[in-house]
């Protein structure tokens, strides 16, 4: 994955046309379907089952969440200025929309580490019910996802600047991309599953 | 990503090596040659302690109540075994074969990400002695490989929190090259290498790396939940708060039996060269041999359950994967046919390579058989738990995976080592293993179904068991003796002096063997040209008039000479430190999560610094 960034020179030979990292990548990605898909499973089979409270409907706030969510969405865009202003060939305004990507990530995140805390503080910890264990590891697996991904838009703007990047700066700032709009994506999967359809009601 | 010419050279953080000579060059080296050696050798120390373990354990039961091992010692041994076997040796050992050879016979010079090769196998390594660490830190895992809760997870001893963090270590190294060697297939072949030109192990190749990358991720997460409720004292399996250990036997072996794939695939790969070469004919059958592997792959995603027949899933559910079971026998049984069908009227030669994929063939279908026996449901019944499933798996992963590697170490050894290794010896050890492994392993058919539950530290005089314990016992110290023989063949082989009389010993049919022996550093002075199937075979013989094979004579062919000339203007990536950085984190990352946060703090911290340092790096030194 960090090959990404160093040497996938784009003049390179291969079988089907396409850039060995962008291949490496989607692999990587359709891996990282099944690891979400085997953790949201499990929330889907949970749902419901805790023996004890507190309970999501206690607990959710939904208006933050999706106020938080959609700073999230909203950073797909401007990695997508991101990419384009690479494109062409305008690397300062590239790394300006790539800084404001990683900080609505930052915001993201940061809005998760006080949701956090604050869920812990009315009562629900990893430990209180199979809604809390299952609630923390599937939106904490998430929350280090969006880190990874902030780290590495760092990196590129860091590099960028650096003149670290190869001449077709375009290239990294797409692989990038796509791991970043990937973890938007599942984002939106946890979200409605998680917060929007309403669990049933507590079996106890 | 040989040449790089677009990147301009820059200084990164530290200057990259250089050196690919030397002790230290092994540390730093992105060769996927050396890569495929460090493998080999790693997986086979990995296989000699995996088989003191498996003698430890017939040498308790080689008799009823036997005090050499306690019930504790005993689990903590049985399960090392399993995870050894399967985690530290199969699936390394085959990882090995597939780096050394992928790209030497799709015409490559490298893999797609050396330095992603070598950071798959500074994980790997890392891991395992991760795992092997906690025989000195309070207990090695105790819960069996496939580490069933509420038992796993309510465990008070340390060993399966290791097992955890282990395997998720190792799962990543997997998961790494999975990706890297598939990409390989796909984008590195040289011109005219179509996918159906590819020799197929290459094939059965891809296919492995596909069932990992999507098979890894599940047991990842099962293990992490695992991991969570052992050490923060989550409820993931713990039905006394709502959660179900079934959970976790669903995720475990929707990856276990892929898993199963994952290891006999290769094999499968290793027999389908080495059958063609030794019968003197073309593989019969080639697209039905590599269809059904493609098959076996999608098939082999819809299965899982048949683990868990006994659980009380209900007669649907048990007959629906019964019947699935009993479908996924028919591409592996396309495959024993055509593999005859190669042999048929062949001029077939029993040198050791020979002998080895013969005999995997052999044993494989016996287990296979076994295998179908509990396909049927009412007759699983009866079967699991027992030796007899013990005997059953033993044989399509030993007679058939095992049986395949040797004979692909025989096979491939004048490639590797420009040696041969002696065929006398070799001969010799094939049939102590044959015979030493039909006594350990064809026993335990009798013992299961006389009774013997598996994973039990002793058992009673009364239930008369002794006997066929005792043969078993007999026969895992003949398995032992092969070995001896094998190391002995090898010790011996490497003092004689480099070079062969004939580069091609085997008279062989794919890319690879256009090379010396061992291939320059680059592979191919020029990157061949694909016409054919079996294009080296191509290469030396065309048919005259009448039909007959004739030898093309040395020179004649119209192919450029595959002449070893020195490879200057061929860049390829130079060594780098960062591949081993990046993965030393790792094991730190984990043992900090079992002692201290500021351990996975500095853990993390190393991997990050690794993998800026890797981005970072120019691709050839200054």
């Amino acid at each position: 994955m960090a090959d990404t960034t160093a040497h996938a020179a784009p003049v390179e030979h291969t079988s089907t046309g396409l850039p060995s990292t962008k291949l490496a990548m989607w692999l990587f990605l359709a891996s990282e379907c099944l690891l979400f898909g085997a953790l949201i499973t499990t929330y889907v089979l949970y749902r419901g089952a805790s023996t004890t409270g507190p309970y999501p409907n206690q607990i959710f706030d939904i208006r933050y969440t999706s106020v938080s969510s959609f700073v999230l969405l909203a950073s797909s865009l401007t990695m997508v200025l991101a990419l384009t202003a690479a494109e062409q060939r305008d690397f300062a305004r590239m790394r300006l929309w790539l800084v404001a990507t990683a900080m609505l990530g930052l915001t993201f995140v940061g809005g998760q580490v006080y949701e956090f805390t604050s869920f812990y503080h009315e009562g629900l910890s990893i430990k209180s019910n199979l809604f809390g264990t299952t609630f923390y590891v599937l939106t904490g697996f998430h929350g280090v996802h969006v880190t990874v991904g902030i780290l590495m838009l760092l990196s590129l703007v860091g590099m960028s600047w650096a003149g670290r990047l190869p001449d077709d700066q375009a290239f990294p700032v797409e692989m990038v991309g796509l791991y970043w709009h990937f973890v938007d994506i599942v984002w939106i999967v946890i979200f409605t599953v998680v917060y929007l359809i309403p669990q049933p009601k507590p079996a106890g | 990503m040989v040449t790089a010419a677009s990147v301009p050279a820059r200084t990164g953080i530290i200057r990259r090596p250089t050196a690919t000579t030397g002790w230290w060059s092994w540390f730093t080296t992105v060769d996927h040659k050396k890569i495929g050696l460090l493998y080999g050798f790693s997986a086979f120390a990995f296989f000699l302690i995996g088989g003191v373990e498996a003698l430890l354990i017939r040498s308790q039961l080689a008799k009823p109540d036997n005090t050499l091992l306690n019930a504790d010692q005993y689990n903590q041994i049985f399960t090392m075994h399993g995870v050894t076997m399967i985690f530290l040796f199969v699936m390394p050992m085959s990882a090995a074969f597939f780096n050394y050879l992928i790209p030497l016979m799709i015409g490559a010079r490298d893999v797609a990400f050396p330095r992603l090769n070598a950071f798959s196998f500074w994980v790997f390594i890392l891991g395992g002695l991760f795992l092997y660490s906690s025989w000195f830190l309070g207990g090695a895992p105790n819960g069996g490989w496939f580490g069933y809760p509420p038992n796993s997870t309510t465990d008070p001893s340390i060993g399966m929190t290791f097992y955890a963090l282990g395997l998720v270590i190792t799962g990543i190294a997997s998961s790494a090259g999975a990706v890297n060697l598939a990409v390989t297939v796909v984008n590195m072949r040289a011109p005219g290498m179509t996918l159906f030109r590819m020799p197929v192990f290459v094939w059965m190749g891809l296919v492995v790396q596909f069932l990992l990358v999507f098979a890894l991720p599940i047991i990842t997460v099962a293990l992490f939940e695992m991991l969570f409720d052992r050490r923060w004292g989550t409820h993931f399996f713990d039905p006394t708060a709502g959660g179900q250990p079934l959970l976790w036997q669903n995720l475990f072996w929707l990856f276990g039996h892929p898993e199963v794939y994952i290891l006999i695939l290769p094999a499968f790969g290793i027999i389908s060269e080495i059958l063609p070469v030794f019968s003197r004919k073309p593989l019969f059958g080639y697209q039905f041999v590599v269809f059904s592997g493609i098959a076996i792959g999608f098939i082999g995603f819809g299965v899982w359950a048949h683990h868990m027949f006994a659980v009380g899933l209900g007669p649907v559910a048990n007959t629906a994967f019964g019947i699935t079971t009993a479908i996924i026998a028919v591409p592996t049984g396309i495959k024993i046919f055509n593999w005859m069908g190669t042999m048929y009227k062949g001029d077939i030669h029993f040198d050791s390579p020979m002998l080895f994929a013969v005999g995997a063939v052999a044993m494989f279908v016996i287990g296979g058989l076994s295998g179908v026996t509990h396909a049927v449901v009412p007759s699983d019944y009866q079967q699991t738990d027992t030796y007899y499933i013990v005997a059953h798996f033993h044989y399509v992963l030993f007679g058939g995976a095992v049986f395949g590697l040797f004979g692909a170490m025989y096979y491939w050894w004048p490639k590797v080592f420009a040696r041969q290794l002696n065929e006398l010896w070799g001969k010799v050890q094939f049939w102590i293993l044959l015979v030493g492994f039909n006594l350990t392993f064809g026993p335990m058919h009798i013992l299961g179904l006389g009774g013997m539950i598996r994973r039990e530290y002793t058992y009673p005089a009364a239930l008369g068991l002794t006997f066929w314990n005792q043969v078993s016992t007999v026969g895992a110290f003949l398995i032992a003796l092969s070995t001896l023989v094998f190391i002995l063949n090898a010790a011996l082989t490497q003092r004689r002096s480099k070079g062969l009389a004939n580069e091609d010993p085997w008279d062989a049919r794919t890319l690879e063997w256009t090379t010396s022996c061992p291939p320059p550093i680059y592979n191919f002075e020029e990157i061949p040209v694909v016409h054919s199937i079996d294009e080296f075979w191509h290469r030396k013989y065309v048919e005259d008039k009448e039909g007959r094979l004739v030898r093309v004579p040395a020179g004649a062919s119209d192919h450029p000479a595959d002449g070893h000339k020195e490879g200057h203007a061929i860049h390829l990536p130079s060594p780098s430190f960062w591949p081993l950085v990046a993965a030393v984190g790792l094991p730190v990352i984990a043992y900090g999560v079992l002692y201290s946060w500021w351990l996975v703090g500095a853990g993390a911290l190393v991997t990050v610094v690794g993998f800026m340092g890797w981005a970072m790096e120019a691709p050839v030194a200054e």
